[in-house]
């Protein structure tokens, strides 16, 4: 009976009290995963399933004709469990990512996009000019956009005031793993933004995610750090693990950090040397 | 009888950036048949302005030096 109490009220306080809401749906994970780079798509689903995620991102492109590559991704993710969410990856103008979001949305799921214009082909980092500009004609249009940018406060509360549903700034370039290169920068936008905060690109493993997570910001989308580890599902196992473990810790509130030792144990009682 | 026989023609047009030739008399649908593709699982966009309505297919000519584009979703992140 005891247990059982401190069963039920360790469940209570161990949740997450906050529903996770972006543009007024509700999602069950706070994690978001890609479906690229996987050696095949048999593996991806393996490691999507075992993410937890409900959101999945997935390119737009041309069907190849001569069926020398993979089917679309419609052959193997079921569109009624997962939230396919469509980005607008390798475009670099807005016309073209405005093109490309406009296309996703004619598939007929849903009227979203994770909304990226690519400003240079080395670093993949954002052209903010021409996504602030796609992002003003797509929420105009009726999309919601989720607009994948770099970690500077000023773009994002542009990005915010053009319509964006939920901003999302990276922790490091896309594909790099180089986990948050800026804490202050993320810890600042989620600040100041009314609208969800979701780090997308350069979360490499586990601990990356939970230290995203402990700046309070509202998810994490990843791809590369759970496609290219050496067994993606069971880093896909680990990355919702870190981030329930990080969006907890943020939640619980981390002690204060000192840089003098204060003992654990009680200094009263201690025996007659 | 031989009226009606007529010799079926081609015509060139662009689909996802390479030429191919067609019957002249094949609509959006006959495509997407040919190509064995199923029309739910794809976009259409016909000379720059997407093909909404999947049910239109049938209904919409292909024509000389038509550009097509038939996307899909692919893995992405």
């Amino acid at each position: 009976m005891a247990h059982a109490d401190v069963l039920s009220h360790e469940s209570a306080t161990h949740t997450d009290p906050q529903p996770f809401v972006i543009a007024g749906r509700e999602f069950r994970s706070r994690l978001m995963v890609g479906t690229g780079k996987y050696g095949s798509n048999a593996r991806m689903i393996e490691a999507v399933e075992a993410s937890g995620a409900e959101v999945v991102t997935v390119a737009v492109r041309r069907v190849d004709l001569d069926r020398s590559k993979d089917e679309g991704m419609l052959h193997h993710l079921d569109p009624s469990r997962y939230f396919l969410l469509a980005n607008t990856a390798g475009c670099y103008t807005a016309a073209e990512a405005i093109r490309y979001a406009r296309l996703a949305r004619a598939a007929g799921f849903n009227e979203w996009v994770k909304l990226e214009v690519i400003g240079d082909r080395e670093t993949l980092l954002p052209d903010t000019a021409g996504l602030l500009a796609a992002t003003r004609t797509l929420a105009d249009e009726g999309f919601k956009v989720m607009a994948y940018t770099n970690d500077d406060l000023i773009t994002a509360l542009r990005l915010e005031d053009a319509g964006a549903v939920a901003v999302m700034p990276l922790a490091s370039p896309i594909g790099s793993g180089l986990g948050m290169l800026n804490p202050y920068a993320i810890r600042t936008i989620k600040q100041r933004l009314t609208v969800p905060v979701i780090v997308d690109a350069g979360v490499g493993t586990a601990s990356d995610a939970c230290i995203v997570m402990e700046q309070g910001v509202d998810g994490i989308l990843m791809n590369t750090g759970i496609a290219a580890a050496s067994d993606p599902v069971r880093m896909a196992t680990a990355m919702r693990h870190a981030v329930e473990a990080g969006r907890l810790a943020y939640l619980a509130g981390r002690m204060p950090r000192r840089e003098v030792a204060v003992p654990s144990s009680p200094s009263a009682g201690m025996l007659d040397p | 009888m031989m009226a009606t026989s007529a010799v079926e023609r081609n015509v060139a047009l662009t689909i996802n950036g390479a030429r191919r030739e067609i019957p002249e008399t094949w609509s959006v649908a006959d495509l997407l048949v040919s190509l064995d593709l199923d029309p739910r699982l794809v976009v259409v966009e016909h000379n720059g302005g997407i093909l909404r309505d999947r049910e239109s297919f049938p209904r919409v000519p292909l024509a000389r030096n038509d550009v097509v584009e038939i996307v899909h979703f692919v893995g992405g992140g």
